[in-house]
């Protein structure tokens, strides 16, 4: 057939930009639900935790909402993650094909954890009726650690994006040897594992917590929605510190190690000490607009002294520079500017309990809280934006670019408009079956039984 | 036997699983589909809802590492199969989402017309997804796919063998499907169900069967290399295939209708076996190419001590993931995995 084969489905010369858009949105949707995986078995054995130990039926009820509630996201985030391994070869082939021998190791790692996380995932989810209390509840524990390894392998293969070693090229540039423990320890996984795992405790922390606030404004403030809310929102609020520490020193690594990258997000344009730190404001070749400029503040956080040489844009070979420098900086410092409030809501939050052991009084906490998780979600994104775009026009960092990455395929325009109609419905599906479910839970319908699709005059009942 | 080889073998591995249980999960989807209405098909499809929960996500599994083995030990095969069969793996892919989507939104929704809905994504999807990547696999065996890449995009897979292979797919995951079924309904106590499902596995196989026989002449048209060495190297898989199919027929026909009676305990272990050697004789008759006739295994194969990884996690695999495998299965098999 050859006719099918040379129909134009769309211009290959804006594959790159439809390919990098494609994989950005599945990205961006896929790693909300990710955070889930990794985060929330953790809350869910917590809330079982009290609940057995003190026989707290509040807390079991929560335990039971929230793991049928991962049941929906985690089959989502099976699929979606699905998609994201046929992209790596769909629209970075050549990638692929030059490095899957050394980036796809972490993957391997990650298959394993993924892999004893979907079945004790199943077997606690499922295993509410039958198991006994602390024979099911042990049964969760293997969801939190491999959450956490899969988090490892998965954030340590793009730590080795940005920072890769471990490999021997020949003259060809095929990857002739690899080191497989260099390729998975990295210099940036040291800071991007972290930072990525407390990331995804904070998202989901005060996701949970958010839908309890909304509840408890509501003016639902039983001891379900007070355990609801405390039990998530101590978790993000303790990580919430740690990652500010962490992040610094993420980007203090990035600053020595991705100039490039670092004078985007931080707008630095020449070369020099006694940078400034410029928050907010559009990035121009010749410094930043309308941006609060704050003296020495950016050699300062480099190097702890306004002695720091920072390297700007241009000693950066201009075909080597990261596109886009006002989104890049405007997310960085969205996300720190988030993060630090957010420090400031714990601290809040720590506050009040030493004084009173209780939430503090005022709606403002509850109404705060009711949006953390979405200021969460947000940051968690922008700082990938940082991440990656960051790294552009590199794909391996220094090694290949994502331009000699992208596919040769027609169509992608096609690709990507299909995967933004088909995730925009099963998001809103995904979220109009959580809220249904919640419905029911607060007016103590039934569940939906087992059968699929019963005949009206029983579903009606 | 280098490294490569055993590689190579642990995609297989990787792909046997994937074909019996995914297959299988695949198959109760296409049953879901052909259940008729709402009322008819409340209880197989309850049954399928059932036996499917527990354990569609650890079985779907298996694809993710196939593909993971592929693109970390085999990177140029990856590649290539990539850039040439991008329409029908695009494809798959967006049943797979659909699929695993429409599967969890069907248990939650409340509506009948939201509930029919997702289950008629899931049940249609579960029809679609098996055939691409049966599509897929047969565009790779009918060589259609250029070790270096970026092939015809339509006609490498719009062919007879790749068609039919798909439909073998989709034929032999209903046929696995329904016989695991037969046992899951027996177990609880419906035995009009066993009947329900022996027929549908005994319609199945014999699909199954008729694309298998226009495979193997297609085979003999379109892929020779394989084809000649299915029916020497590989004959001894092909034959004990063909036993093993028998045998499922025979036990399906003489116990057709009295459920009660027997215990076919032979049936799960000889349908899985007609498939497993199935995908084992497709490997013999293959090697040692990983794409026919243009890529070897070894051409493929990355560096050692990346395969030395893989043959480690694959280890590791067997060590943590099989036992817990094990358990789930062993605890939804004791209905004690429930919503």
């Amino acid at each position: 057939m050859p006719s099918l084969d040379a129909l134009p489905l769309a211009a290959s010369a804006s594959n790159l930009l439809a390919a990098r858009e494609q994989m950005a949105f599945t990205l961006a949707f896929h790693i909300v639900l990710s955070c889930l995986g990794v985060a929330l078995p953790a809350m869910i054995l917590i809330a079982n935790y009290v609940g057995l130990k003190r026989g707290d039926e509040a807390a079991m009820e929560l335990a039971r909402r929230w793991s049928k509630a991962m049941a929906v996201t985690f089959a989502v985030g099976a699929v979606t993650g699905t998609v994201l391994s046929f992209e790596f070869g769909l629209l970075w082939p050549h990638f692929m094909d030059r490095f899957g021998s050394a980036f796809g190791i972490a993957f391997a790692i990650e298959g394993l954890f993924f892999f004893t996380e979907a079945i004790f995932l199943a077997i606690y989810i499922y295993g509410w009726k039958r198991l006994s209390g602390w024979a099911h509840w042990w049964s969760g524990v293997p969801m939190v650690v491999t959450g956490i390894g899969g988090a490892f392998s998965v954030v340590a293969a793009n730590a080795w994006m940005n920072q890769p070693q471990g490999f021997t090229l020949d003259a060809a540039g095929k990857v002739v040897d690899t080191n497989p423990g260099q390729i998975l320890f990295n210099p940036a996984t040291g800071y991007e594992v972290p930072h990525m795992i407390l990331a995804a405790y904070m998202v989901v922390g005060f996701l949970v917590a958010s839908i309890y606030a909304a509840g408890m404004l509501k003016g639902r403030r039983d001891r379900l929605h007070r355990l609801g809310l405390l039990i998530p929102l101590t978790i993000a609020c303790i990580a919430t510190p740690v990652q500010l520490f962490v992040g610094d020193t993420a980007a203090r690594e990035v600053a020595d190690n991705q100039p490039a990258k670092f004078a985007g997000m931080e707008c630095v344009q020449k070369t020099g000490t006694h940078q400034t730190e410029y928050v907010g404001g559009v990035c121009t070749s010749d410094g930043v607009k309308g941006a609060i400029p704050i003296p020495d503040l950016d050699s300062f956080l480099v190097g702890f002294h306004a002695d720091t040489k920072v390297v700007g844009l241009q000693n950066i070979p201009v075909d080597e520079r990261p596109p886009a420098n006002t989104m890049l900086h405007l997310a960085f410092d969205g996300m720190v500017g988030i993060g630090s409030a957010l420090l400031l809501l714990g601290a809040w939050l720590a506050f009040a309990w030493w004084r009173r052991r209780d939430i503090p009084a005022t709606p403002w906490f509850l109404r705060i809280v009711a949006i953390s998780g979405a200021g969460a979600i947000l940051a968690l994104w922008m700082g990938w934006i940082v991440t990656e775009v960051g790294r552009q026009p590199w794909i391996v960092q220094g090694y290949m670019r994502t331009s000699e990455a992208v596919t040769d395929a027609k169509g992608i325009w096609f690709s990507f408009g299909l995967v933004l109609v088909l995730y925009a419905a099963i998001g809103t599906i995904a979220i109009l079956v959580l809220r249904g479910m919640s419905r029911r839970w607060r007016e103590g319908r039934a569940e939906p039984e087992g059968t699929p699709y019963a005949p009206p005059a029983e579903v009606g009942a | 036997m280098t490294r490569a080889d055993v590689c190579a073998g642990i995609l297989w591995v990787g792909a046997t699983f994937y074909a019996l249980f995914g297959g299988a999960d695949f198959g109760a989807g296409f049953w879901d589909l052909v259940a008729g209405g709402a009322e008819r098909g409340e209880r197989p499809r309850a049954l399928i809802q059932r036996s499917l929960t527990p354990v569609w996500e650890a079985n779907h599994v298996w694809l993710i590492f196939i593909l993971v083995v592929l693109w970390t030990a085999f990177p140029p095969a990856f590649s290539a199969v990539m850039t040439t069969l991008y329409v029908p793996i695009a494809l798959a892919a967006v049943g797979i989402v659909l699929r695993g989507s429409g599967f969890a939104f069907r248990k939650s929704l409340v509506g009948l017309a939201g509930r029919r809905a997702a289950g008629a994504t899931f049940a249609i999807s579960s029809l679609l997804t098996p055939f691409f990547m049966g599509a897929v696999v047969g565009a790779v065996a009918s060589g259609n796919v250029p070790a270096e890449g970026n092939g015809a995009p339509f006609s490498s897979w719009l062919e007879p063998l790749p068609l039919l292979t798909g439909a073998m797919f989709v034929a032999s995951g209903a046929y696995l499907s329904a016989v695991f079924l037969i046992g899951d309904a027996r177990r609880s106590g419906d035995q009009e169900l066993a009947g329900y499902f022996a027929r549908r596995a005994l319609a199945a196989a014999a699909l199954a069967g008729v694309a298998a026989a226009f495979g193997l002449i297609e085979l003999h048209a379109e892929a020779r290399y394989i084809f000649d060495r299915l029916i020497d190297q590989g004959l001894p898989l092909v034959i004990l295939s063909a036993l093993c199919g028998a045998g499922v027929l025979a036990i399906l026909l003489s116990a057709a209708g009295r459920w009660g009676m027997r215990a076919p305990g032979l049936l799960r272990p000889l349908s899985a076996g007609a498939v497993i050697a199935v995908i084992w004789g497709w490997g013999i008759a293959q090697f040692p190419y990983l794409l026919p006739t243009s890529l070897k295994i070894t051409q493929a194969a990355a560096p050692p001590d990346t395969l030395a990884s893989v043959i480690i996690v694959f280890i590791a695999a067997a060590i943590l993931v099989l036992p817990a495998l094990g358990l789930l299965y062993w605890l939804s098999q004791r209905e004690l995995l429930n919503e």
